[in-house]
């Protein structure tokens, strides 16, 4: 039972008004590898991969609200990456960063945020249940945290990504 | 006093069932990844390595896991109902909760030692009913419509040795349990048959300078303003337009709070509470098991003083649909 409870807080106008102006690929990357890394073998298939089946081909949104910050990324075969596509998405996520951690953490449920209205989920809602749901299906216990906030940190993340582009960006003959 | 009262919580999943446990629960009740259930949502539900541990995990810890099938089979699709009776048995639960008679028929012959429970959606408002479905396929429980009143519920447990479950705490499915027919009107998908009751797929929320707007299949059911508290995207729960008037015509969204009731639950001698929410998330979960329980205990050691605490109510209204919270039926003066 956790004790800790994450206080209300809603970050400073100024980073709303900043938030936009500065890059949003290096925060969308740092996601898009947390997500990937979740499907990999190394942290268990934490992210069930046969269940993201029918996420293939959707670009979804993620607002942060109080930070002026959009995250925009899709998932395709090869996993999640970033997208530029500046459209609407099939899904799109709006949540001040307090609530946003609420849920990652698992202190709120998503229904209570979306009834105080806290989190909006526009677009495709069945997309949207199946993100939430998958993400609450993950069994987390079974892992031990410190392994797993070590794994997921920002800067092995970013690392591997840059690797994984290198990687790609080598010619194959 | 009769038996203890037990506390029975919603699972959508494997992390939410050890949530329950964790927090107290006496049983949790879950279902399967498909249409043979009510809350049958995309991603949602268990599959047979997650049920295997579910019921390892609760088994280990003196709780009970309850596995519902309680949506109507077609003659078409007959067969996948009667394989999740035998997948729930071959699980070793504790108990099925059936709606469908054949099915009831099926399950109490295939498998005689598996526990049966009515499910809600069998719409058993009388103990004739009931004792019916006793005498002829042996159930040992059944869970009461939410549409009788305080006094109807405890006639029936006088009159029936079937224990006795009912609803106190959650989202109001306010009417003709198992068989409404607005979300089939509106999206082609109905509860009953194929478990969900306005299907994601047949929702959208956008928000406009006038506030959020909620569709179902297109249709405007309900407009919040900024800072509105919200309700499920139900046709029972929209906001219509009838003579000039626009309100809830058919429902406030509001949830069940019955915490208050609790002695006279217990006096009465209702068996099991039920806390809906299968769709829920694993915080859900935590913080209304760990509620129900203290108050379940509260009132247990001493009924004559108990009084729920403030604490309590705030937290479960925080969790709850739309604006407040209500007695439903139970504290109707009609009948
Ligand atoms: S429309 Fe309302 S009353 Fe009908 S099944 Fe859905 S939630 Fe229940």
């Amino acid at each position: 039972m956790t004790t800790f409870t994450i206080p209300d807080f809603t970050l400073p106008q100024v980073l709303k008004r900043l938030g936009p102006r500065l890059p949003q690929l290096p925060p969308t990357l740092v996601l898009v590898g947390a997500l990937n890394a979740a499907m990999s073998k190394r942290l268990g298939n934490l992210l069930p991969r046969d269940l993201l089946e029918p996420m293939i081909g959707k670009r979804v949104t993620i607002r942060v609200l109080d930070a002026g910050m959009t995250l925009r990324f899709a998932y395709g075969e090869r996993g999640f990456r970033p997208s530029f596509e500046t459209t609407p998405a099939d899904l799109t996520m709006s949540a001040r960063s307090r609530d946003f951690l609420a849920l990652l953490l698992r202190e709120e449920d998503p229904d209570t945020l979306f009834f105080s209205r806290r989190l909006l989920m526009e677009g495709d809602t069945d997309l949207g249940l199946l993100v939430k749901n998958t993400l609450d299906g993950i069994d987390l216990p079974r892992l031990d945290p410190a392994q797993l906030v070590a794994r997921l940190s920002p800067a092995e993340l970013l690392n591997r990504f840059v690797a994984r582009l290198a990687q790609r960006a080598v010619p194959h003959h | 006093m009769s038996a203890k009262l037990e506390l029975v919580c919603p699972a959508g999943g494997l992390p939410a069932l050890k949530t329950a446990v964790d927090h107290g629960a006496d049983c949790v009740y879950a279902g399967f990844r498909d249409e043979t259930n009510a809350r049958n949502f995309n991603g949602l539900n268990f599959d047979d390595k997650a049920l295997a541990e579910g019921v390892k995990y609760a088994h280990d810890r003196s709780a009970r896991v309850l596995i519902a099938l309680n949506t109507f089979p077609q003659a078409s699709n007959w067969s996948r109902w009667t394989a999740a009776v035998d997948r729930a048995a071959g699980h070793g639960v504790d108990a099925v909760i059936l709606a469908d008679m054949g099915l009831m028929d099926y399950a109490a012959n295939k498998h005689p030692n598996l526990r049966l429970h009515l499910s809600v959606q069998g719409s058993a408002t009388n103990y004739e009913a009931i004792n019916f479905y006793r005498e002829r396929f042996g159930i040992q429980r059944a869970v009461l419509p939410r549409v009788l009143s305080l006094a109807q519920v405890e006639q029936v447990i006088q009159n029936t040795p079937v224990e006795i479950e009912i609803f106190g705490f959650g989202g109001l499915c306010v009417m003709v349990e198992g068989r409404c027919a607005l979300s089939a009107y509106a999206t082609g998908t109905s509860p009953n048959c194929q478990g969900a009751c306005s299907p994601g797929k047949s929702v959208r929320w956008e928000q406009t300078p006038q506030g959020m707007e909620t569709r179902l299949n297109g249709i405007l059911i309900d407009k919040f303003a900024d800072g509105e508290r919200a309700g499920y995207p139900t046709l029972c729960k929209g906001r219509f337009e009838v003579d000039d008037e626009t309100y809830y015509a058919i429902e406030e969204p509001t949830s069940l709070n019955t915490i208050e009731m609790l002695p006279e639950l217990m006096r009465i001698g209702v068996r099991a509470i039920k806390i809906e929410g299968r769709q829920r998330s694993p915080a859900y979960v935590a913080q209304v098991t760990q509620v129900w329980r203290e108050a379940i205990d509260s009132c247990q050691r001493d009924a004559a003083h108990f009084a729920p605490k403030a604490g309590w109510m705030a937290e479960l209204n925080k969790v709850s649909e739309g604006q407040s919270h209500t007695l439903g039926a139970y504290y109707r003066p009609w009948k």
